[in-house]
């Protein structure tokens, strides 16, 4: 299968006399889930951020879907295909659940002021087909009844499968999912874990950033480790577990 | 359910189109009050859309009712051809746009300037935007009170006057009626006038509220970071609700110019933008029939308190000043508001239903 959905390459990333990242590259093929894992300060969030337009990197090259894109602007990178959902669940509190997956609709929709001043026909069928796409998408990762609820009252897992709708609803390329595991009891991740294996099998691709090992080892089909800004182990998960160098950033090295 | 609706609606057109010919009888001076008091929902409605849905805090609102207002005067008031030779040969009778070329070149005008003003304040968040935007306001007026020289465009503190009554098909504003044997007042024609605006205002409003542009705006108020991310063009959007929001403030700065027949740089102060934010925040921020609650209230308050601070200075044998009793009034009541309602008087309501109690 040689269907690459993200391909990127030498990314490197210095703040100040840190450097961030040097020299990273990941390819993920579509229909995958991509884990990225390291322990903490290792530049994950950091990649991520570069990857969606947030930093600018030094160095790199990116392709989406074989083309190439570049992650000057994050309003732009969404356009190009990758939504992302945040570590800290970032939705807009003060809607309700179905107006907030309305959003993510945005960038693939036209209508502009003049058309909602004058309800033009045109206006009134994209509206109605952004409300049905976006209740099918809360049906889809199972909040359908809370479609009418202010995003803030909904409950943490919940907020977290919304912030997941809102995410596809962008009709994305690549899923870029920020530890979305985070705080969550062993059910909830359980039930998380589901959804984004439902999330693969329909052929949709996902990086996900994760502390969980756990979560990381059991659902991804690739893993890239880093350390230090360095990518220490690339592969599989059983082949990365194996890896030395893994085991030594993560539990250190042996005491002479 | 429909039905109670739709009464409550009929009940209320014909309420608000009697309105005027009771306040006629009582006097003209209570129609004027009802003619402000649209004005500035107008206003309030505009700013609704930058401050309560795109939730840009723009504390120089005022800039826009200027600009409509001169742009006002300068099309209908004799001070062109007063002041500039060539423009008395151009137009000798002196320009006098009916109100077809009026409405639509004010909030164009204002649009426009929305978007120049807006435009370096894409940065700013909070405070530091409300800091700049009352600058610009400020600029604005200060622009107003020095350009009579070296060329004489508006005529500095002096103001503007002898400004046109709008017209229409004909028949101007400014002179009272007959119909079926009963006198319609100037000032009544005007509520009329106005009245439509406002309806055409929050209709527009309403309408953008439940637009893609709208839930955009709302997502930029809500989390600025988490809407770029789902591919929204911040700054596109922003400069969109900026001129938007000019749009009502210039369209109404044009009614006000026409109404008064008389402007000035005076009439556009720090302390109007400030009301207007207030009667935002008071009524029910992003909410429209609370922003004209507010409005209305706001507005009308100060006119009212009028005739209740004179026999309570009379009561106190004089002893206190009714300006300042009337002020102190109106700050008690702002107070007591948003104490005893701290999200408006008719805030958007907090849920939409209550939480069903079985988890998923």
């Amino acid at each position: 299968m040689t269907d690459t959905v993200l391909n990127v390459a030498g990314v490197s990333k210095r703040f100040g006399g840190l450097q961030a990242l040097s020299d990273v590259g990941i390819s993920i093929q579509r229909g995958q889930v991509y884990g990225l894992i390291g322990p903490n300060g290792a530049g994950k969030t950091t990649f991520f951020n570069v990857l969606t337009g947030l930093y600018t990197p030094d160095t790199g090259t990116f392709q989406l879907a074989g083309k190439a894109y570049k992650p000057t602007a994050v309003h732009e990178v969404a356009k190009a295909g990758i939504a992302r959902t945040f570590q800290n669940i970032r939705l807009f509190s003060d809607m309700t659940a179905l107006e907030n997956v309305m959003v993510g609709r945005h960038v693939r929709t036209h209508s502009g002021l003049l058309g909602a001043i004058f309800r033009t026909p045109g206006f009134k069928a994209e509206e109605a087909a952004i409300a049905q796409r976006a209740q099918e998408l809360l049906d889809y990762v199972g909040i359908g009844r809370l479609a009418e609820f202010k995003a803030r009252t909904l409950s943490y897992g919940d907020q977290r499968r919304l912030e997941i709708a809102r995410a596809l609803a962008t009709d994305p390329q690549l899923i870029a999912l920020d530890e979305p595991a985070a705080g969550m009891n062993s059910t909830a991740k359980v039930m998380l874990r589901e959804l984004i294996d439902k999330i693969r099998n329909d052929n949709r691709t996902i990086l996900l950033i994760e502390h969980d090992v756990k979560l990381v080892m059991g659902l991804c089909d690739r893993v890239t480790v880093l350390d230090y800004g360095k990518q220490i182990a690339e592969g599989t998960p059983a082949d990365v577990q194996r890896n030395e160098k893994v085991i030594e950033a993560y539990l250190g090295t042996n005491a002479h | 359910m429909k039905h109670k609706k739709i009464v409550v609606f009929l009940l209320a057109a014909i309420g608000l189109l009697v309105l005027p010919l009771v306040l006629q009888g009582v006097g003209n001076a209570w129609v004027r009050i009802a003619d402000m008091a649209l004005l500035y929902v107008l206003l309030a409605v505009g700013l609704n859309i930058v401050v309560g849905y795109a939730g840009l805090l723009d504390l120089g609102y005022v800039a826009f009712f200027a600009i409509g207002a001169y742009m006002y005067g300068l099309l209908a008031s004799p001070h062109l051809t007063e002041s500039f030779e060539w423009f008395a040969a151009m137009f000798p009778n002196g320009l006098h746009s009916p109100i077809w070329v009026v409405i639509p070149v004010a909030a164009g005008l204002a649009a426009v300037f929305g978007v120049l003003l807006g435009a370096p304040t894409l940065r700013l968040r909070g405070d530091y935007l409300a800091i700049v935007t009352l600058g610009f306001g400020e600029i604005i007026r200060v622009f107003l009170n020095n350009l009579d020289h070296p060329v004489n465009i508006t005529n500095g503190p002096k103001g503007m006057g002898q400004i046109d009554s709008l017209s229409f098909f004909g028949h101007s504003f400014g002179k009272s009626i007959e119909v079926a044997g009963y006198e319609i007042n100037s000032v009544t024609l005007y509520y009329y006038l106005f009245l439509t605006l406002v309806v055409v205002s929050v209709v527009i409003s309403h309408r953008l509220q439940l637009s893609r542009v709208g839930r955009a705006w709302m997502a930029i108020r809500e989390d600025e970071i988490a809407a770029k991310a789902m591919g929204i063009n911040t700054r596109n959007l922003k400069l969109s609700a900026f001129g938007m929001g000019a749009t009502f403030g210039g369209v109404s700065g044009a009614m006000f110019a026409s109404f008064q027949g008389f402007i000035s740089p005076e009439s556009f102060s720090l302390m109007e933008s400030v009301m207007i934010v207030a009667m935002v925040v008071l009524g029910g921020i992003g909410h429209l029939p609370g922003v004209i609650l507010g409005a209305v209230a706001l507005s009308a308050l100060p006119e009212v308190l009028r005739y209740v601070a004179a026999p309570l200075q009379s009561m106190t044998g004089g002893r206190l000043d009714a300006s300042i009793l009337r002020q102190l009034l109106i700050a008690l009541a702002m107070i007591s508001v948003m104490l005893l309602r701290p999200r408006g008087l008719w805030p958007a309501p907090e849920h939409g239903k209550s939480l069903p109690s079985t988890k998923s």
